[in-house]
């Protein structure tokens, strides 16, 4: 039973640094408040929540860099200013800055570049949702193809690592990603 | 469905960026929200009770949901009020806080679902007023022992790889979860019970020789005795070495009070062993088998309540403390008293003060054996006042330590109650889930997930197929299916899983059907998808288990409206109709049975490239699949 409860800036704010309107912020935030009263999220609760969407597999793992993702400030619990302020940058915000969100997905460690590493984690996270029963059957090396196949496209100067700028330049040469940025735009 | 957190499935379609870059298929289109920009609320007062209230009385409390301006979000421009979707009943006390400003906890509340409304208000429970403060926190101990218990029993779960120490572990300390921990337990318990019975019928006397008076049994048979002694000790011996050899913690393990009990219960068999017929040893070795008494109290590994009794005592130490010094006290007092009264007689036994203490505890305990007895009349009457408060004192804490008992006793048989219905939860859990991961793969073996039909039908055909699955449902699907083409692998349920996997081992067939790669219809071909040479086509063993009769029927009717635009695209939807499917509906007619439909692949699979283009697989597709056509619409 937690006694920290943490109140959101106020709506005018909040509407003027996103790029939602009232209406949308208050259906945000209704829904964000039913599932944590006390006005954080934990890793825990999170995972729980996103593990609900995928039965078939663990969502757990990807959920975990989900949540690093969105906890900016990295105390372990995401506001809901957080929340709101990446939602607003998935939805609506410009190719750019969804690609940028994206690279700070994949850049586990923070340190500017995605090696392979990270890029298997993630992949492999990504897989694991599927679960076990799938067509064609996983292969333990499925990842791992996925992740070379990645690097060929993104990784320009062969260097072993895709800095932003090279992910950026990539993604926007690829149609197939462009086009995928855009489809979730109407979600709320 | 996720249909309790739907409210984050903007937040779970929005993190699906994170999949975009990596993905090498692209992505299948988005459902268009179709139904009029619905205002989810219902325009009600906390759940339909109207409350009202000043703005000041809300003021008061700034630091709370109400009080500040977080209540700005629940606010309804049309009908100009806050609406909560809470609990009218638990949102009155809330009020009520406002208006009085103490804080009421409803005995006919449940603790928990207080709890979340006082989080959910911004109200620190800690606000409660002294009325109802104390049944408060009682509930709120009792619930959180509760949840402890859960919690341990979580433990207790089977982890998937465990080594032969932790199994061996987990078998001494569960006897329940194997057969082999079972037998284990009942033969240890055999062999303690025997123990104790042969050290006592030891010293019974048994039979009289003609010599000799009559000497105890232990005399008589030694051998025998000796015998069923040794037999006894080695088993514990062995249960013990067994232990320690799996325990996780082994220095834990050997402070812990049941090892202690263990090694005192074997210690004097082997310390005998070793002593000889010394003389002077002989006294401290006879001491030392008083310590064999000990064997029974390995008897509270098999007895749960021997274990809460230990467990009574343990948390009623204080208790426990206070009785032993208000008697000491007491006897002190009383001795002292009793000393000085009876000097005076003659031939008096209280021939001292720590002499008067036997006095003192056999009256107090009102036990009164009569060995000593006051004389005087003075002594009489402080040996009176001695007796009767001797009661009181007594029964002073003892019910205190009766009540903790009973409580502990009564968790302890909830325990065992919950554990039973915890099976039954996890296994509801379980349903749910597979209802959840069957809806999907029913519906994209129902081919709802065909983009073609959204963006070639009209509203209202749209809006009678979407017509059963809602909004949330189809947003859903197309998650799943978002993920599906990142990972270019598709969802199947456990059977065709099996399925696949032996015909895989089997010779597969050459052909290529292209029923997975025209999947995307004309947003173009999956790389992957076009580089699996060898499919087993799915028709050839397609059994007639799946039997969705209901999902087919459901089927055949939105598949004749499909049959009437055949006129307008008629190559558009024969790509939909992937044969697997046709396989599938047919079952039910049994005309086709494991015919292999082999239709050809389209001509120069599409590029990734280029996904907007018209489908290249016009007409050749359609005259040769016009005899699916035909079937679909014979349904």
């Amino acid at each position: 039973m937690t006694t920290v409860c943490h109140r959101p800036e106020g709506l005018e704010q909040l509407e003027s640094q996103t790029n939602f309107s009232k209406k949308e912020l208050q259906v945000l935030y209704r829904g964000f408040k039913n599932e944590c009263p006390s006005g954080v999220v934990n890793e825990e609760t999170f995972k729980q929540i996103y593990a609900q969407f995928f039965p078939h597999g663990d969502a757990s793992t990807y959920a975990h860099y989900l949540f690093n993702a969105f906890d900016t400030a990295h105390n372990g619990s995401i506001k809901f200013e957080d929340f709101v302020m990446a939602l607003s940058i998935l939805l609506r915000g410009s190719t750019r800055e969804k690609l940028q969100w994206t690279f700070n997905l994949y850049d586990i460690n923070r340190d500017g570049y995605i090696n392979k590493e990270e890029m298997t984690d993630i992949v492999r996270a990504i897989y694991d949702m599927m679960g076990k029963y799938t067509y064609p059957a996983l292969k333990t090396d499925t990842p791992k193809q996925h992740v070379d196949a990645f690097f060929q496209k993104m990784d320009k100067n062969r260097d072993g690592v895709v800095t932003l700028d090279e992910f950026i330049l990539s993604c926007q040469e690829d149609e197939n990603i462009m086009r995928s940025l855009q489809l979730f735009e109407n979600v709320i | 469905m996720a249909a309790g957190v739907a409210a984050w499935l903007p937040l779970a379609r929005a993190a699906a960026i994170g999949w975009m870059p990596v993905a090498n298929c692209p992505m299948p289109i988005a459902p268009r929200d179709h139904s009029k920009r619905q205002d989810e609320l219902i325009i009600l007062n906390v759940s339909g009770r109207r409350f009202q209230t000043w703005r000041t009385t809300l003021d008061r409390y700034p630091d709370t949901l109400l009080g500040s301006s977080e209540k700005e979000f629940f606010y309804n421009e049309e009908t100009k009020e806050y609406f909560f979707d809470r609990d009218p009943d638990a949102f009155r006390s809330v009020l009520n806080f406002y208006r009085t400003g103490k804080l009421h906890y409803p005995r006919y509340e449940c603790i928990s679902a207080y709890d979340e409304e006082l989080a959910f208000f911004g109200i620190i429970p800690e606000i409660i007023g002294d009325c109802c403060y104390e049944e408060y926190k009682d509930r709120k101990r009792e619930n959180a022992e509760r949840l402890m218990d859960d919690q341990e029993e979580n433990k207790d779960s089977k982890l998937p790889n465990m080594n032969f120490r932790e199994t061996m572990w987990r078998a001494f300390e569960n006897p329940h979860t194997s057969t082999m921990a079972l037998v284990f337990y009942y033969v240890t318990g055999f062999f303690i019970a025997v123990s104790v019975i042969t050290n006592v019928v030891e010293t019974v006397p048994c039979g009289s020789t003609p010599n000799q008076k009559d000497v105890p049994c232990g005399e008589r048979y030694t051998v025998a005795f000796f015998c069923m002694d040794t037999a006894c000790v080695m088993i514990f011996t062995v249960e013990y070495l067994l232990r320690l050899f799996a325990a996780p913690s082994r220095y834990r393990f050997m402070r812990s009070v049941m090892s202690i009990i263990d090694v005192v219960a074997i210690l004097p068999y082997y310390i005998g062993l070793v002593m000889t017929n010394n003389e002077d040893v002989s006294g401290a070795f006879v001491t030392l088998r008083v310590f064999r008494v000990f064997r029974i109290f390995k008897f509270s590994r098999h007895s749960q309540g021997l274990r809460i009794l230990g467990y009574t005592l343990k948390s009623c130490a204080s208790e426990l403390g206070f009785l032993l010094f208000s008697l000491t006290m007491a006897i002190i007092i009383f001795a002292t008293v009793m000393f000085y009264a009876e000097k005076g007689s003659s031939s008096s036994k209280f021939t001292s003060i720590p002499a008067s203490f036997w006095y003192t505890i056999v009256t107090m305990t009102t036990l009164g054996y009569g060995d000593m007895v006051p004389k005087t009349i003075a002594g009489k009457i402080f040996g009176s006042i001695c007796s009767l408060s001797g009661v009181l004192v007594i029964a002073l804490p003892v019910p205190v330590i009766v009540s903790n008992f009973s409580r502990i006793y009564h968790q302890n048989q909830r325990a065992d109650k919950r554990r039973a219905q915890k099976k039954a939860r996890l296994a509801r859990i379980r349903i749910a889930k597979t209802c959840s991961s069957n809806a999907y793969l029913q519906r994209k073996r129902n081919g709802l997930l065909s983009e073609l039909l959204d963006l070639t039908t009209s509203e209202e055909e749209q809006q009678h197929l979407n017509k059963s699955t809602s909004l949330l449902e189809s947003q859903h699907h197309h998650l799943l299916h978002c993920l599906e083409k990142t990972t270019a692998h598709e969802f199947i349920d456990e059977q065709m899983f099996e399925q696949n996997c032996v015909e895989s081992a089997l010779q597969s067939y050459p052909s290529r059907s292209p029923s997975l790669s025209s999947q995307e219809g004309f947003t173009g071909t999956c790389c992957s998808c076009r580089s699996r040479k060898s499919i087993p086509l799915p028709n050839s063993s397609m059994s007639t288990t799946h039997t969705h009769t209901q999902g087919l029927q459901e089927l055949s009717a939105l598949h004749i409206q499909c049959a009437e635009q055949q006129g307008h695209s008629s190559s558009r939807s024969s790509l939909n109709m992937q044969p697997n499917e046709v396989g599938r509906f047919n079952c039910r007619e049994r005309q086709i049975t494991t015919a292999i439909i082999s239709i050809p692949s389209p001509p120069a699979p599409i590029p990734e490239g280029d996904g907007h283009g018209p489908p290249n697989p016009g007409p050749s597709i359609s005259t040769t699949a016009s005899s699916n056509i035909v079937k679909v619409s014979a349904l």
